[in-house]
């Protein structure tokens, strides 16, 4: 009798000690990310909030194409793609199998509908001006669809690769803001407003699956709290690391490891072309030379940071640098100032809240300073900001990071707050839009690159930085920010 | 007495209609439009104009005061702009955490302040009273949210007995809640105790000089009989106004330590809404908290009412 019972007890019990083993030692599955700004909601194709992409780019979301970590764009749901000749006439071949968190399959009607819905006259996509190169969408079978454009343009793969342009189904699309329902390895689990939002994975992905089972992104927005969470080991990785000034402690923990990237964003001291003075480019020259690009990237951002001298990622392949065409040269300055017969200037200087903006436009007044401009500094909150200085162009200089990826064409919209008018820029950025040959783009590109910075339209800054702070056994966040997104898919604890 | 109350009726009514106004007039002259703050930079002025006609952007001001007050008649605070969820439900979530933050924040002052109040006044001018005023002064003096990081570096980032902030929710117990709580609650209650201990010890010293605590003493009660029979109950009356004024200010006024805690809570809201210029969230939650404190003022009016008959001839 007694060997009847003890057995199995033993047993139980040499079973109950491996299961904790393995609970020992298998790696960690959860991560819990930090982010300063809690997104408005969860639809990225309803907002133009960044946190909604960093919340559901590519976890959730899926396009057509994607970004990946090098900032190239790669294929997503669709398997392939071939171009016609005139360019004009895009078929994409479908992964098949697909299913939306809800168990619905994707399909070419979903991409038509996605796409109708962000191009249609009603629709508040805030990219939309991506979608209206499309003359049509048509469904060849279930697993083929046909995109007609009304025009040639190279950068159409790349557009389907924004957040904007994830593919979302009619059934769930309502109820989208709150409970997101995409493709991706991650489907949405609950949502703490104001505190965190939770992921969890796909067991039904398509793809390869996720090394997490569970994400969670929570919302600090003050930078004290976030490193005082990172440093108690509540957050687990804080990718847009608010508190540059304590990265150096990050550094010296062998618990923690620092990320230093680059982003999209073009920083730059934006001028309106239009407004007295400013519209004479020496005045313009004279502000770029006044200007010690690397003063302000010490003092303003803790030295991270690279200069530019156009208005382009120093990343990039095509990026030219223009930087000695602007370089700090007060004396050279104060000439261009006295040759203009403005030598007793004073500007308004708006500045938006980030503190790249406001630590930076001190440095920037008191440069101007040293060459005889004078400045009025007026802090604006992000909502005066647009609509005083973005809408209303009542301003002479503001400091703004421009974050979309290759963003130049800006300049070419005579309407956009630089009130920048040049018809030979515009001209080449038409001929950009035209055109596919890769050599014939690199050219246009450079030479749009020369032309922002030889008529001095903005001061050209330093492209952001993106520091972030993780614990040191989380491997597969990305370095660089081609898009705003915090892609968990090829994330994986090591131990 | 009806009478009374039906004028402090009116009063209450007029209040209302008086504060709705203002705060509407005010939020439209922030300047800011929400749907092109929603969009970002890159954004067609026909998305702006779909989107603010979505979020019934449209018509006049009379009108929209009209149809805000008409709405909040019928329970109806509108929808998030951001959010795009009613207003009620956002403020609901909100509340399950200041709520229970004010409470526990109330309730440690006060469990802190009568004690230490009273031990003071029966040490008048002894070293025991020197010392309690002296901390007290201290507490007044230094910001909460400075005592809050000193908290969290102590027992988040060094012991790790705490998280450093944030907030699990109610439904995932009552205890990581409650735990997740308490460093916020401590840190709110420091200066609310000091002040309350102040109020307290001269509450109760103003007591000690009355005639009926000379009697007391004369009959022959011990000095701490007198004090705990006699003085500690008439000492309380003004602590219970202080007590009141203070819970107000903890539902609204605990902003800063939510920010320092990241707590979802009221303030933050608030604070969230004007940034991100979700206006008609701060309209609905602005007029809500008027709405409270103008029916607590009205409660404790009809409650002189029937504690001074004084009053009520008025």
């Amino acid at each position: 009798m007694t060997t009847l019972f003890t057995r199995p007890a033993w047993a139980a019990l040499a079973a109950a000690a491996a299961m904790n083993a393995s609970v020992a030692l298998a790696a960690q599955t959860s991560i819990t990310v930090g982010m300063q700004l809690e997104p408005p909601n969860l639809d990225p194709t309803g907002g133009a909030a960044a946190a909604i992409d960093e919340v559901v780019y590519a976890n959730v979301f899926e396009g057509l194409t994607r970004y990946q970590a090098d900032g190239s764009v790669a294929p997503a749901l669709a398997k392939s793609w071939v171009i016609s000749d005139d360019g004009l006439v895009y078929t994409f071949s479908l992964h098949g199998g697909v299913t939306f968190h809800d168990g619905s399959a994707m399909d070419a009607e979903d991409v038509k509908f996605s796409l109708d819905r962000a191009r249609a006259e009603e629709s508040t996509n805030a990219q939309k001006r991506l979608f209206t190169g499309i003359a049509s969408v048509d469904v060849v079978d279930p697993l083929t669809v046909k995109i007609t454009l009304s025009n040639p343009d190279g950068g159409f793969i790349t557009n389907l690769a924004w957040g904007d342009a994830v593919i979302v189904a009619p059934e769930s699309i309502e109820a989208a803001k709150t409970a997101p329902v995409g493709t991706g390895p991650f489907t949405f689990s609950r949502w703490v407003q104001g505190d965190r939002v939770e992921l969890a994975r796909n067991p039904d992905y398509w793809g390869r699956p996720v090394a997490l089972e569970t994400a969670t992104f929570k919302f600090i927005s003050d930078p004290t709290a976030a490193f005082a969470a990172m440093m108690a080991g509540d957050i687990d990785a804080f990718p847009n690391y608010p508190a540059p000034e304590t990265l150096p402690q990050f550094e010296a923990d062998p618990r923690f490891r620092v990320i230093v990237g680059s982003t999209e964003g073009e920083t730059i001291l934006s001028t309106n072309n239009k407004a007295d003075h400013l519209s004479d480019v020496r005045i313009r020259q004279a502000i770029a030379h006044a200007i010690d690009r690397q003063a302000i990237i010490d003092g303003a951002m803790f030295g991270y940071g690279t200069p530019i001298g156009t208005h382009f990622a120093p990343h990039h392949p095509d990026y030219v640098d223009l930087t000695s065409g602007s370089a700090h040269d007060p004396a050279r300055a104060r000439a261009l100032l006295k040759e203009a017969g403005a030598e007793n200037l004073t500007l308004s200087l708006k500045l938006p809240p980030p503190a790249y903006a406001r630590r930076g436009g001190e440095i920037i007044a008191a440069q101007l300073r040293e060459v005889g401009i004078g400045t009025e500094i007026e802090n604006l909150e992000w909502a005066q900001w647009l609509e005083q200085v973005f809408r209303g162009k009542d301003y002479d200089l503001t400091i703004v990071s421009h974050t979309e990826p290759m963003d130049i064409g800006i300049y070419a919209n005579p309407d956009y707050y630089f009130q920048y008018d040049s018809a030979a820029f515009q001209g080449m950025i038409g001929d950009l839009k035209l055109a596919t040959d890769p050599a014939e783009r690199t050219r246009l590109m450079k030479a749009a690159q020369r032309k922002v910075a030889g008529d001095y339209v903005n001061g050209f800054l330093f492209q952001l930085a993106r520091t972030g702070v993780s614990n040191a056994k989380i491997s597969g966040l990305w370095e660089n920010a081609p898009t705003q997104a915090n892609d968990l898919t090829g994330v994986s604890w090591s131990d | 007495m009806l009478s009374y109350i039906l004028s402090r009726l009116v009063a209450l009514a007029l209040s209302l209609v008086v504060a709705s106004l203002v705060i509407f007039v005010m939020i439209e002259m922030v300047p800011g439009d929400p749907a092109s703050f929603m969009l970002g930079l890159n954004a067609a002025p026909d998305t702006v104009a779909a989107l603010r006609a979505e979020l019934g952007l449209g018509g006049s001001p009379p009108e929209r005061y009209l149809r805000w007050i008409g709405g909040m008649l019928q329970g109806d605070f509108g929808t998030s702009y951001t959010y795009r969820t009613p207003v009620a439900e956002l403020v609901t979530a909100r509340l399950a955490v200041s709520l229970p933050l004010a409470v526990m924040a109330l309730l440690l002052s006060t469990l802190i302040a009568i004690p230490v109040g009273l031990y003071a006044a029966s040490r008048r001018g002894g070293p025991g009273d020197w010392s309690v005023m002296g901390l007290t002064q201290l507490g007044i003096a230094v910001p909460n949210f400075w005592f809050a990081m000193i908290l969290v570096v102590i027992f988040a980032i060094q012991l790790r007995w705490f998280s450093a902030g944030g907030f699990p929710g109610w439904d995932q117990g009552v205890w990581p809640s409650l735990k997740a709580l308490t460093l916020p609650a401590v840190a709110l209650a420091l200066p609310q105790a000091s002040i309350l201990a102040r109020v307290m010890r001269s509450s109760v010293l103003e007591v000690l000089g009355q005639d009926y605590i000379r009697t007391a003493r004369a009959k022959g009660l011990s000095r701490r009989r007198t004090l705990t029979d006699h003085a500690l109950r008439n000492a309380l009356i003004p602590v219970l106004t202080i007590i009141g004024l203070q819970f107000s200010f903890l539902i609204a006024g605990a902003i800063i330590i939510e920010n320092v805690f990241f707590l979802p809570g009221l303030g933050r809201l608030v604070f969230q809404g004007i940034t991100q210029r979700d206006l008609i969230v701060v309209e609905s939650v602005v007029m809500l908290l008027v709405f409270a404190v103008i029916l607590v003022n009205f409660l404790v009016d009809i409650a002189y009412g029937f504690a001074d008959p004084r009053l009520r001839r008025r």
